[in-house]
């Protein structure tokens, strides 16, 4: 960073004391939590440790009790709704996959880019050839480029959860929110979705909330995990595993 | 890109409704007025102006289909921009009168000499210019549904808490309309009307002009709604329909894409009001029965929502089918047929009658087309694949 900005922090995502109540129940628990720009990071935690929640307080679907949430170092996402912080540039991929399913695999990703999302914008769309390349190109990285005419209805659970990772490369995001890609997918899945991952991230910033550990070790990269809406070790996926008020978490005394 | 299957077989049965419409528009009216009376092939002057309120019926049911079968926003509240509509033009009407009415007075209208009105209420004001009380056939459902759907969609309110909001309004409207002191005629409502543009509206050629001109509106809402369907924004809805906080997590104001559609359809309905109120002869407070609303709902249920054309085929069935029972012996057992149809369409007909149809004629396109690719390649005719 050369610019001299007015940025309070250089983190993509920057999470400060946060808390969250449910009727009482402390789901998120002083939370604090930097992402680097261009970073990937894997969030493990048992059930129960506020992930999702975690991600419904980025993405606007949840407000914070208290506490600072700021976005590419300026913007204060606790004041914005979903649509305002998906047009800032955060994608997000739900934990049950969560495709339109009465549309072709080709138009949930038109749905997906990111063009002009206004009502006036859609009513009077006229595709473009650099629209339908990126299109394209999305198909062959998800591997659906075969299944595009298909009801996304009508495709395999794995191939739902790739065509999702698709929308969120064609709405090409800032930053990605991950939620439990590698679900129910075979092992050969599982390595390709890792792999596509990585790629991704050459380009983007990603956070990755994943139970699997054979797959979180194949990412290779930072890992944090939470219990009880607080951090509770950070670091790589040796030491994080190793540490031993994980194992006692994990394993229960 | 192919079109998908769905499209082109909905583009089949656009087409084949656009013609029955336009010929029903073009040959009724004419068959009505130039064959002699009494003739086999005459359409006789009641038939005329009964098909005619089904086609209004058809208007409203394709402005329902489109808020309901393709953003999944459930209004049981529709008759209400229905009867606004229907209001607005009863009102040019009733000024049309003049001193042809009971009392003779030239400004007011009889209901008003009779509650002792002595000057014509502010919102009445412009009425007797058709032009105006066309845009009002517009702009008053049109209004209403904005600023009320501004506040439900903002705040969230979607399903049942929609529907049971929008039953709510078209029954407090139901009761303000009654209302004497509300001047709009009470419980009577407008009636005993003489002309429109200058021609009587109980003669023969303006029905039959009326009629013509129904057929008409239904072509341009149908296209209308085709148009937005078609289009992006049309994906956008089925987005908002099937998955809305998915919609909302990549971008779109999804409050806004519904309160256009709302907005869209209620204006829809208006017209389709004004179009039934000269020929019926009368507009009350009844149009606004929640029961009317519910039943629209089972027009476009039967005839197969998300479709548009099963829409408008579904409300003259239903209609057709409500006009031939309740004038038999077998008229008190009405209310219940009504039910036990829209119970069976919903266990057996899911996707109403056109729905199915269309499934049907793509599941049976595709084993053709299964069956000819197989035939070609026992032929032995090269496939393109391997020539890769």
């Amino acid at each position: 960073m050369n610019v001299m900005d007015n940025r309070a922090t250089s983190a993509m995502l920057y999470l400060d004391g946060v808390h969250v109540s449910f009727d009482g129940f402390h789901a998120i628990n002083n939370l604090s939590l930097t992402l680097e720009p261009g970073e990937m990071r894997a969030i493990i935690g048992p059930n129960g440790a506020g992930k999702t929640t975690m991600m419904d307080i980025i993405t606007g679907k949840t407000k914070p009790d208290e506490g600072t949430v700021l976005f590419d170092g300026v913007t204060d996402l606790t004041r914005l709704d979903e649509t305002r912080i998906a047009e800032l540039g955060i994608g997000r991929k739900f934990q049950k996959p969560t495709v339109f399913e009465s549309q072709t695999v080709q138009d949930n990703l038109l749905l997906a880019l990111n063009v002009d999302h206004s009502v006036r914008g859609t009513l009077f769309w006229r595709g473009s050839k650099a629209e339908s390349e990126r299109i394209d190109k999305v198909l062959e990285t998800i591997r659906l480029t075969e299944a595009r005419n298909r009801l996304a209805g009508s495709l395999s659970h794995g191939q739902k959860q790739w065509l999702e990772i698709g929308m969120l490369l064609a709405q090409d995001p800032k930053l990605l929110l991950v939620d439990e890609p590698v679900a129910g997918m075979t092992d050969v899945e599982t390595h390709l979705t890792a792999e596509l991952l990585k790629e991704i991230n050459k380009t983007h910033t990603v956070m990755v909330v994943e139970h699997d550990m054979t797959f979180v070790r194949e990412l290779g990269v930072k890992v944090t995990c939470l219990h009880e809406g607080t951090v509770l070790a950070e670091g790589t996926i040796d030491q994080v595993s190793s540490n031993e008020r994980v194992i006692e978490v994990y394993l229960g005394r | 890109m192919t079109p998908h299957m769905l499209t082109r077989s909905l583009d089949r049965s656009a087409t084949i409704f656009l013609a029955v419409v336009a010929a029903c528009g073009i040959l009724i009216p004419l068959s009505n007025l130039l064959l002699p009376a009494g003739s086999f092939l005459q359409v006789p002057t009641y038939l005329v102006a009964l098909w005619g309120k089904y086609v209004c019926y058809a208007i409203l049911a394709l402005a329902i289909d489109l808020i309901w079968g393709y953003c999944g926003i459930l209004s049981l509240g529709h008759g209400a921009f229905f009867a606004l509509g229907g209001y607005a033009m009863g009102m040019y009407l009733m000024r049309q009168i003049g001193t042809r009415g009971v009392y003779g007075n030239p400004i007011l209208p009889d209901f008003m000499v009779f509650l002792n009105y002595s000057k014509l209420p502010w919102y009445w004001y412009g009425f007797d210019m058709f032009w105006f009380a066309a845009l009002m056939v517009l702009v008053v459902p049109g209004l209403l549904a904005f600023c009320f759907g501004w506040l439900a969609f903002r705040s969230r309110v979607t399903g049942v808490y929609l529907s049971i909001i929008t039953q709510a309004m078209t029954y407090a409207l139901l009761l303000a309309f009654f209302r004497n002191d509300f001047g709009f005629g009470g419980n009577n409502g407008l009636t005993d009307f003489k002309d429109i543009l200058g021609f009587n509206v109980q003669a023969e050629g303006t029905r039959a002009a009326l009629f013509a001109l129904s057929c008409l509106a239904l072509i341009l809402g149908f296209l209308i709604c085709r148009a937005i369907v078609s289009s992006k924004l049309g994906k956008v809805l089925i987005a908002v329909r099937d998955a809305e906080s998915r919609t909302r997590f990549l971008g779109y104001r999804v409050e806004s894409y519904k309160l256009f559609v709302f907005t869209v359809s209620a204006c829809m309905a208006g017209v389709a009001g004004a179009l039934y109120v000269p020929q019926v002869g009368i507009i009350n407070p009844s149009e606004f029965a929640p029961g009317n609303s519910i039943e629209a709902v089972i027009w476009v249920a039967v005839g197969g929502r998300g479709t548009l054309v099963g829409a408008a085929l579904g409300a003259v069935v239903v209609n057709y089918a409500k006009t031939f029972f309740t004038s038999g012996v077998l008229a008190p057992y009405w209310l219940f047929m009504l039910g036990a149809l829209f119970i069976l369409v919903t266990l057996l007909l899911p996707k109403g009658i056109v729905g199915t149809f269309n499934a049907w004629w793509d599941s049976s396109k595709e084993k053709r087309n299964a069956a000819s690719a197989s035939a070609a390649a026992e032929d032995g005719v090269t496939q393109p694949k391997m020539a890769e």
